[in-house]
């Protein structure tokens, strides 16, 4: 057998034999290629197809309940959250892509990142700056405020990444597939409850500075009404896109970028150019902790509500996107967030169902996409190791 | 003595791959190291990379201990393995390839240098140096893997069946040039099954079996010995 993870970095003298870590994954696939699904794939296909087509025909043709503006106003807000979840899925594309896992606490490093990024603010607000009127250091230096509680959240974050794959994964790095997944969930649950314990499970307003307030933007006008482009809408997403873009230049162009995709493909070739392969893991880890803390203050800044549960939505949507862009592919995870954002945003309007229903619609696409296309949309996955 | 591997054995899990092998390489020669399949060749080499441990023993470069070193810290000493099955990062271009084989090199004039000797052994991978790697010829393959092995600028190159799979041309060719890496002054330890070729151009030889050295000797002498003759190279004689 030439998994690569059977043969390096096993402690002194216990070069262990890798065993049935791939039998759950091959189980799904037997199922996904047994009668029933054959059966049931093209069925559901054209049902799902026609009902959509004729909601579609329905809103859009014979009713026409919303004009431009809405669909603008629509189509804004799913920009602004599909670029955090863009943020978010990363995470779970690269470590995915890596250690063949779905990092599920992924949402709470999120979270936690949101808290750094609440208590920043407040802390910021608090400390005096003398002057005329006396005010505080985060309205006299804004954008100094904004800069330290993004670099804040996102250190809190990283470190979150760091010590939740040295503890909760590493051990486990020899086990079958299933068991760091069940760790994954431990750690999850763990993380929301250390939450509650030490913020308290109220709800936070995250006290922005007053160039963000929340709820002022840009006014344009469309089809004679006011449509509203919110400043830390705009803001949430010009950062997502340059952290996206400069992620995707670290990855491709630079050495640990490269030492990331060596590993990804071959942990023992890449031992034997001289890679650090744990050390690799761990900086992955770091990575995508990090951005999962820029989409946390992110969310509190925008959203402007912190609670120990706030990881857990954006987590499971974000996993979602990151499936429906290919799980272990990096543009991938970049369009599969913008995307699920839009369809989330304007689904609901577009299907006539209600806006409610927003999260259903996404977790019904999830369950598409793995029934349908589990290699999600860009295809291919970072990784050549067959399941 | 650039290397010295003493009385190791290596265990995976319950089954024991390596018995009490010893073997050395002095500076400047190709010892062949030969033995049928799951003989435990690639055990022997990934044990001298620092990816195995062994359970007794130890294996020493330049008269230092390095059983218990890293991977990565043996990559850095210049004992560099090109792994049996080429092992080349199918999605990355020939020339990240290549860079991944320079990853422990800091000096970027050096990296430069060693891209320009390549290219001018190797000149296909010049050629097609932004082509993923996946889409070269098994030829092209080896060829890539052994000069990213070069790209680190081995002291002590292993190499681990570099002839597998390929047409007996080809095999000609990687032999010459694994002869004029060695000219160059890298000691090589060269895996083989296929022992005439390995044995035509080493120095020495240890013939494997089952997990033990069951034989050793000057080249020469192994190539005219009846049991390697009978046993691997198929009753052939060589002269
Ligand atoms: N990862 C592994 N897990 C368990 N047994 C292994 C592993 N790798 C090799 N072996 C066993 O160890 C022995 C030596 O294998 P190997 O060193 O690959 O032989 P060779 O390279 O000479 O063909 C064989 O019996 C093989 O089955
Ligand atoms: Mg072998």
């Amino acid at each position: 057998m030439n998994d690569p993870s059977s043969l390096p970095l096993t402690p002194k003298g216990n070069n262990n034999l890798q065993t049935n870590t791939n039998t759950a994954a091959k189980k799904l696939q037997a199922f996904q290629n047994s009668k029933f699904m054959k059966l049931l794939r093209p069925i559901l296909g054209v049902v799902v197809s026609l009902y959509i087509v004729f909601r579609l025909y329905q809103v859009l043709v014979v009713h026409q309940e919303y004009g431009a503006d809405t669909w603008t106003r629509l189509l804004i807000s799913g920009l602004i959250i599909g670029g955090v979840y863009s943020l978010i899925a990363i995470g779970y594309t690269l470590v995915y892509g890596i250690l063949f896992m779905i990092n599920f606490a992924h949402g709470e490093v999120m979270m936690f990142g949101a808290y750094a990024g609440l208590y920043s603010f407040w802390a910021f607000k608090i400390i005096p700056i003398a002057g005329d009127p006396p005010t505080n250091f985060l309205n006299a230096y804004p954008i100094l405020a904004i800069i330290l509680a993004f670099l804040i959240g996102m250190t809190v974050s990283a470190t979150m990444g760091f010590f939740l794959e040295k503890i909760a994964y590493r051990p486990l790095r020899k086990a079958p597939r299933l068991v760091p997944l069940i760790s994954a969930i431990g750690a999850s649950i763990f993380l929301q409850n250390a939450a509650m314990l030490l913020f308290s499970p109220q709800l936070r307003d995250v006290t922005n500075p007053d160039i963000l307030r929340r709820g002022a933007g840009w006014t344009i006008v469309i089809n004679g009404s006011n449509v509203i482009l919110p400043y830390t809408g705009v803001f949430t997403f010009i950062l997502s896109i340059l952290l996206l873009v400069g992620l995707y230049i670290l990855v491709r162009k630079s050495k640990l970028g490269r030492a990331m995709r060596a590993t990804a493909l071959d942990k023992k070739t890449a031992a034997l150019m001289g890679v650090d392969v744990d050390s690799t893991i761990s900086r992955t880890f770091i990575i995508s902790g990090a951005l999962a803390g820029a989409a946390g203050v992110m969310w509190g800044i925008h959203n402007g509500l912190v609670y120990y549960f706030v990881g857990f939505i954006p987590g499971i949507k974000a996993f979602t996107a990151a499936v429906l862009g290919g799980i272990g592919n990096l543009p991938g995870a970049m369009v599969g967030g913008l995307l699920l954002g839009i369809v989330e945003s304007m689904g609901p309007a577009a299907l006539g169902i209600d806006f409610q229903l927003k999260d259903v619609l996404s977790f019904l696409i999830l369950i598409f996409v793995l029934t349908f296309r589990p290699s999600g949309l860009l295809g291919e996955v970072l990784s050549e190791e067959k399941v | 003595m650039i290397l010295n591997v003493d009385n190791i054995s290596v265990n995976y899990g319950a089954i024991n791959a390596l018995r009490d092998i010893s073997f050395t390489l002095n500076e400047g020669e190709i010892v062949a190291l030969i033995g049928a399949n799951g003989a435990g060749k690639s055990t022997s080499l990934n044990t001298v990379s620092g990816l195995l441990r062994p359970t007794t023993g130890k294996v020493e470069y330049l008269g230092s201990d390095i059983t218990t070193v890293t991977p990565q810290a043996i990559v850095n000493l210049g004992i560099i393995q090109v792994p049996e099955g080429r092992k080349i990062f199918a999605k990355m271009s020939v020339w990240e390839n290549l860079e991944m084989g320079a990853y422990t090199v800091k000096d970027r004039k050096v990296i430069q240098e060693r891209y320009e000797m390549v290219y001018q052994k190797f000149p296909r991978l010049k050629e097609r140096r932004n082509q993923p790697g996946g889409t070269l010829s098994g030829g092209e393959q080896q060829m890539l893997a052994i000069a990213r092995g070069l790209m680190a600028g081995p002291k002590v190159l292993l190499l681990d069946e570099p002839s597998m799979g390929l047409s007996p041309i080809l095999v000609e060719q990687i032999f010459d040039i694994i002869q004029e890496i060695n000219k160059t002054g890298t000691s090589i330890l060269l895996v083989e099954q296929n022992a005439l070729m390995a044995l035509a151009i080493a120095d020495r030889g240890y013939v494997l079996d089952t997990g033990r050295i069951v034989l050793q000797g000057d080249a020469d002498d192994l190539l005219h010995n009846p049991t390697v003759i009978n046993a691997y190279l198929g009753g052939e004689t060589t002269d």
